[in-house]
């Protein structure tokens, strides 16, 4: 036992040592602006997954792994001008160059870890019913017309597949208030608002389930 | 910072949390704990305040003192050995036992800090990468799940937390080294003080 514990204090003290070298080159290489891209990057993915799968804090971080790059941009823009509302990612956005906006939002396309999932279970099977069919009697249109038959997403719609369930949940529920905000009648998403105003609450959670598992 | 000093007593401490066989008893030998984190566990000398921490983030501390993933030096010296016989549903128990105490602020931050704290915690740093703690932490630092509550914690434990991740300590506590890294001294020192007064 007693050997084993020594083993294990050195092992843990050359660990840190090397730690603490890793560290250094860490720092000196953040003063550098040839690595000011990639320090974005991980910045980025601290809060949305370090492979961009999405985060569930207080606040539901949303998945960026495998969007469209132009649903990105036009987001990210979105909350610069305040066409959508939130505080955490104005922040965040507002800081970047125009080129480090476009850079990133590309950067996501290629990622494809496993969706986190969660959504509650029992009623998924009304959640893909919807998706696929939407509700025609309550003018809900099928959402694979245009988010397409897997959520992929194009272009400007977004891909829904693998998102987290309380961030689609939240974003169906708070539509008008969080977006198309201050009367820009281009906005995107103004699409969006006949379908989530016809939704029920179960329905929203329903569909909002069913998108959290798919691939 | 007063530390734990006598060596004695707390070696003492240890070996009767080791020596008493915690999985098999009924009800939780909470004494074992509250010798080092105060009677109603708001925290005494470096042990922090338990009192009403999330119960999943007290239930994964727990376990990782046990498989020794948590390395910092005060972890090594007093909870390595008061987790070593933890069975995981007497992690549980004691997790759900401390996280319904009620626990008050520390207020032992610099006060004059406070509004800069807050600022950082509530924006970040975007400009130097800095993230909000908000998103995760929750608007009252309050925590969400596993991830702990920070309000009223005491300064220098949260000081030291945050220091250490960036000495290479408790490297698999993610996201917090990588988010630590970004740090400068001041705002360190800004957040902990801020973080003592939230109730
Ligand atoms: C401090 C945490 C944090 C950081 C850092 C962060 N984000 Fe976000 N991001 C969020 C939160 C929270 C939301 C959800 C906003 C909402 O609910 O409307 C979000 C939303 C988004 C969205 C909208 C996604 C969607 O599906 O509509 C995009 C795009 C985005 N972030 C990109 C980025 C990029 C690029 C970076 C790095 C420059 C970044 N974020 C950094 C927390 C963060
Ligand atoms: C007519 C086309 C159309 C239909 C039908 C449609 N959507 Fe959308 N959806 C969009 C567009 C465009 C956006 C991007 C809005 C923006 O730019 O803010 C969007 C955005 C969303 C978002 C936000 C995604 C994110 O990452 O923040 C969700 C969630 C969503 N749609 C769900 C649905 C659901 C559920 C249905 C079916 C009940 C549906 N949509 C039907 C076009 C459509
Ligand atoms: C010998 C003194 C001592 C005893 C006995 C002790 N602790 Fe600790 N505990 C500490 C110290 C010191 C720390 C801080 C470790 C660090 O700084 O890394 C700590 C940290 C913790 C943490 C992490 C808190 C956080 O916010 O990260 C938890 C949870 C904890 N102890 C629970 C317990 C429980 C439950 C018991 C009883 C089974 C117990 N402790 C017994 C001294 C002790
Ligand atoms: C993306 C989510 C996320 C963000 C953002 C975040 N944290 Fe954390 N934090 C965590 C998690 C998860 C843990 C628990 C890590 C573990 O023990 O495995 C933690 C633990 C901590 C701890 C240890 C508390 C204790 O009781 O020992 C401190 C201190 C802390 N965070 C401070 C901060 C500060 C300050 C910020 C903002 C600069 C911040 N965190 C931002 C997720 C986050």
């Amino acid at each position: 036992m007693k050997i084993v514990g020594l083993r294990l204090a050195t092992t843990a003290v050359f660990a840190l040592a090397f730690a603490l070298a890793v560290k250094a080159a860490d720092r000196d290489e953040g003063g550098d602006s040839a690595h000011g891209f990639q320090a974005k990057l991980e910045y980025c993915k601290t809060c949305h997954g370090l492979s961009g799968e999405g985060y569930r804090g207080y606040f539901p971080m949303p998945r960026l792994a495998g969007q469209q790059p132009k649903y990105i941009e036009n987001q990210l823009r979105a909350f610069i001008e305040r066409r959508r509302v939130n505080p955490v990612m104005f922040n965040v956005a507002h800081v970047l160059s125009p080129a480090t906006l476009a850079a990133l939002s590309e950067h996501f396309r290629n990622l494809n870890p496993e969706p986190i999932g969660g959504g509650p279970r029992d009623h998924i099977a009304l959640g893909k019913t919807i998706f696929e069919q939407g509700l025609p009697e309550s003018n809900v249109p099928a959402c694979s017309a245009c988010h397409g038959p897997e959520a992929k997403g194009h272009e400007e719609i977004p891909r829904l597949a693998g998102q987290l369930f309380p961030y689609t949940l939240k974003a169906l529920s708070y539509w008008g208030k969080e977006r198309g905000v201050g009367g820009s009648r281009d906005d995107t998403s103004a699409i969006m608002v006949p379908t989530t105003h016809n939704l029920t609450h179960e329905q929203m959670s329903a569909i909002a389930a069913y998108l959290s598992y798919m691939k | 910072m007063k530390r734990i000093t006598s060596k004695p007593a707390v070696l003492a401490i240890i070996m009767a949390c080791v020596a008493s066989p915690l999985s098999a008893q009924e009800s939780l030998p909470i004494r074992n704990c509250t010798w080092c984190h105060g009677s109603s566990a708001q925290g005494y000398t470096s042990a922090p305040r338990i009192a009403g921490q999330t119960h999943r983030y007290i239930e994964n501390s727990l376990l990782s003192f046990k498989s020794h993933a948590r390395d910092n030096p005060a972890s090594k010296q007093y909870m390595w050995g008061a987790a070593a016989n933890l069975s995981g549903e007497t992690a549980r128990g004691f997790a759900v036992y401390f996280s319904e105490l009620p626990a008050s602020p520390a207020n032992d931050g610099d006060e004059a800090l406070a509004s800069e704290g807050k600022s950082i915690y509530v924006e970040g740093r975007p400009a130097s990468n800095v993230v909000s703690c908000i998103v995760c932490h929750g608007p009252n630092a309050e925590g969400f799940e596993g991830i702990p509550r920070l309000g009223g914690m005491g300064h220098d434990y949260l000081k030291r937390r945050l220091e250490q991740w960036n000495e290479g300590y408790h490297a698999a506590a993610e996201p917090m080294p990588r988010i630590a890294k970004r740090l400068s001294a001041n705002e360190i020192e800004a957040l902990a003080s801020y973080l003592s007064f939230v109730r």
